[in-house]
């Protein structure tokens, strides 16, 4: 667990490093003082469960096992990146880790998973779902309605509510008249458990504790994370509006040092073996930035396929307008 | 056996749902009360709550779940109760379904239906033609059929479709619309294939869905009053669009009118005549006309929608018009 913490953390600052270098392609959403929520929740889930990330879940999708060298392939919009160049940031889904990725409006992964957990639950699986909205994204419709469809269906799903203060440069209490927001998941009938989202250990318990619920059959559990963004929305927000003191506060709750510390109180780990567990994340993730860089750019002709599940690309005769050398450029009845 | 519109869209969920066990339907009041037009009467207990589920009024939670199901293998059907009410799942649709596959590879096989188009009284929101709300989203299709044979062709096609479908079907087609359908037919259309409803050469008439008879109508009258004969093609599938078959009968007429229930601006008949005028200009003899719904919501009074409403006399006026050109 500690791995994946590192892992999260160091894999996010190559990406920072990448992208002001050019290397990576239009935004980067770090989730740099909450990645304790997504790998502690994350590891409750087993084989053939799935899981939907939202923007700041590297954490929860590294731990479901995506090679690191697939998120710098990503973002460094290669053709071999798990979206093909496609689409940007965590948006990948795959199908064999049980990934589903989100799209950008907010809160709908939750309505999508729902159809996953209803195919679990009719095929008598004992698979689960588990996926994450920050307390911005409860704002949304699909949120609400993926909500009230995950209870009154009694599908067996997690929801974790990453409530770090900041719906990109809103106050969470401007966003909602509840101060608790465990208050919200109430009107729908569904438990919910409250947890300090920087600490990794108790992050897990609650995952176990609402993964077992809906792997019993007892329906939808919503875990609400408390915890803090200690960056901007993206790489180009400079986080003006985030009071200093604040930051330093949560600062001092960073939850890798935290558990680092934990874990050297316990004996449970010297500090040369949490050194070494950094020189291997640092050597793995090297080759895996070396890797990414080496690969291949898409072929512009990509753009065409895979529009409809149809073996050729798509070529419109005229797209272009007459006269335009290339596919489907020049049709003319005779 | 006399089969009405209804009963084939019926029919083609039961075979769909008998053949494979991986389809599966959902809506608003499908199960216990049997859907609001009565096309699941008795799916809960043939297939169970399983197959055949209830849902909270929410299209959007819908569509979503359908989505989820068909990237597990599942062949999802969605029932809107109206139409209209696709309109709260756009996000779903255009943002999820439609992009899902270009974006991650992993495709979204499902069919969102239910009762379209207006004639029924029934007001600006169980009455609408939502087609062109999602003409300019790749990644969907779309199938309006006119007639039984085709409903229940073209839904079972569309239920084995591995793309997301839209299908609209007609409500003032509902239980008018009455063909004699052998029990046991084995109907399936593919997608993307117009069908000639009536053979002509002095114009070519490009409709779909209910506007298909008032097509037919005004066809007939120009023969038997001035003596010529309108190609009448019924489109079926609007996206893919069978841009060859609308090609090929303009080569053949020299004209071209378009008629749609649905409002004019933006409408499909002017991709159409984009279309043709980038692919056939040379044979066109006349101007492309069209002839549709007013630029409105759909107005409930009777002498207001059928003012809203194209009319066979409006299809014969544009048809002498283009025919005298």
């Amino acid at each position: 667990m500690f791995r994946d913490l590192v892992r999260t953390r160091a894999l996010e600052e190559r990406l920072e490093n990448l992208l002001k270098q050019g290397h990576v392609v239009g935004g980067l959403y770090r989730s740099l003082g909450q990645e304790a929520t997504a790998v502690g929740t994350a590891m409750a889930l087993d084989d053939g469960d799935w899981l939907a990330p939202s923007i700041r879940d590297l954490g929860a999708v590294l731990v479901r096992g995506l090679p690191p060298v697939d998120v710098v392939l990503q973002y460094t919009a290669r053709a071999a990146g798990p979206c093909s160049g496609k689409d940007n940031t965590n948006h990948y889904t795959v199908v064999d880790l049980g990934i589903l990725g989100p799209v950008s409006p907010l809160g709908t992964q939750l309505c999508v998973l729902n159809g996953v957990a209803l195919t679990f639950r009719n095929r008598g699986s004992d698979r689960v779902c588990m996926t994450y909205q920050g307390e911005g994204a409860t704002r949304t419709g699909a949120s609400h309605e993926g909500l009230a469809f995950a209870s009154a269906l009694r599908l067996p799903i997690v929801v974790v509510i990453e409530h770090n203060r900041w719906a990109f440069s809103t106050r969470s209490e401007q966003l909602a008249a509840v101060r608790d927001w465990a208050d919200v998941p109430k009107a729908y009938g569904v438990p919910t458990i409250s947890v300090d989202g920087n600490d990794v250990l108790a992050c897990r318990e609650a995952g176990v504790e609402a993964v077992s619920r809906a792997r019993r059959g007892d329906g939808p559990t919503v875990i609400v994370a408390e915890t803090y963004r200690m960056v901007g929305h993206a790489q180009h927000d400079p986080q003006s509006y985030m009071p200093a003191e604040e930051l330093e506060e949560w600062r001092g709750r960073d939850p890798i040092a935290r558990y680092e510390r934990y874990l050297l109180e316990q004996g449970l780990i010297t500090s040369d073996e949490l050194l070494s567990i950094r020189h291997e994340v640092d050597a793995e993730l090297d080759a895996a930035v070396d890797q990414a860089l080496a690969a291949a750019m898409p072929q512009p002709l990509e753009a065409r396929t895979r529009v409809y599940d149809a073996p050729e690309p798509d070529v419109t005769p005229w797209t272009r307008g007459p006269g335009v050398a290339g596919p489907g450029a020049a049709l003319v009845r005779t | 056996m006399t089969t009405t519109y209804l009963e084939a869209i019926r029919r083609a969920m039961l075979t769909e749902m008998r053949a494979d066990p991986s389809v599966f339907i959902m809506g608003e009041d499908i199960a216990n009360y049997g859907g609001a037009f009565k096309i699941t009467e008795g799916f809960l207990e043939e297939f169970g709550p399983e197959r055949v589920v209830d849902t909270p009024i929410s299209e959007a939670a819908i569509v979503g779940a359908a989505i989820g199901a068909a990237h597990m293998g599942l062949k999802p059907i969605c029932e809107m109760q109206f139409i209209d009410f696709i309109a709260p799942a756009f996000d779903m649709i255009v943002n999820f379904a439609a992009k899902v596959r270009y974006r991650t590879g992993v495709g979204a096989g499902l069919v969102i239906r239910g009762p379209c188009g207006g004639g029924a009284r029934a007001g600006p929101f169980h009455s609408q033609n939502v087609e062109s709300y999602f003409a300019n989203v790749p990644g969907l299709k779309m199938v309006a059929p006119a007639t039984a044979h085709d409903a229940m062709g073209l839904l079972r096609s569309s239920i084995r479709d591995p793309d997301p479908v839209l299908y609209f079907e007609h409500k003032f087609l509902y239980r008018r619309v009455k063909e004699d359908l052998p029990e046991n037919e084995d109907v399936l259309i593919p997608l993307g294939k117009a069908r000639t409803h009536r053979e002509g050469d002095a114009l070519t008439l490009v409709t779909y869905g209910a506007m298909v008879y008032k097509a037919e109508e005004a066809a007939d009258r120009v023969a038997n009053q001035d003596g010529v004969e309108i190609e009448v093609l019924d489109l079926r599938t609007l996206r893919p669009l069978d841009t060859d078959a609308i090609v090929a009968s303009v080569m053949k007429t020299g004209r071209l009118l378009i008629v749609h229930e649905a409002p004019r601006f933006g409408g499909f008949a002017g991709e159409i005549t984009a279309q043709v005028c980038e692919e056939a200009f040379e044979w066109l003899d006349a101007p492309i006309r069209r002839v549709t719904a007013i630029d409105t919501p759909v107005p409930y009074s009777p002498p207001l929608e059928d003012y809203f409403l194209p009319q066979t006399e409006d299809i014969v006026t544009a048809a002498r018009w283009l025919l005298a050109y």
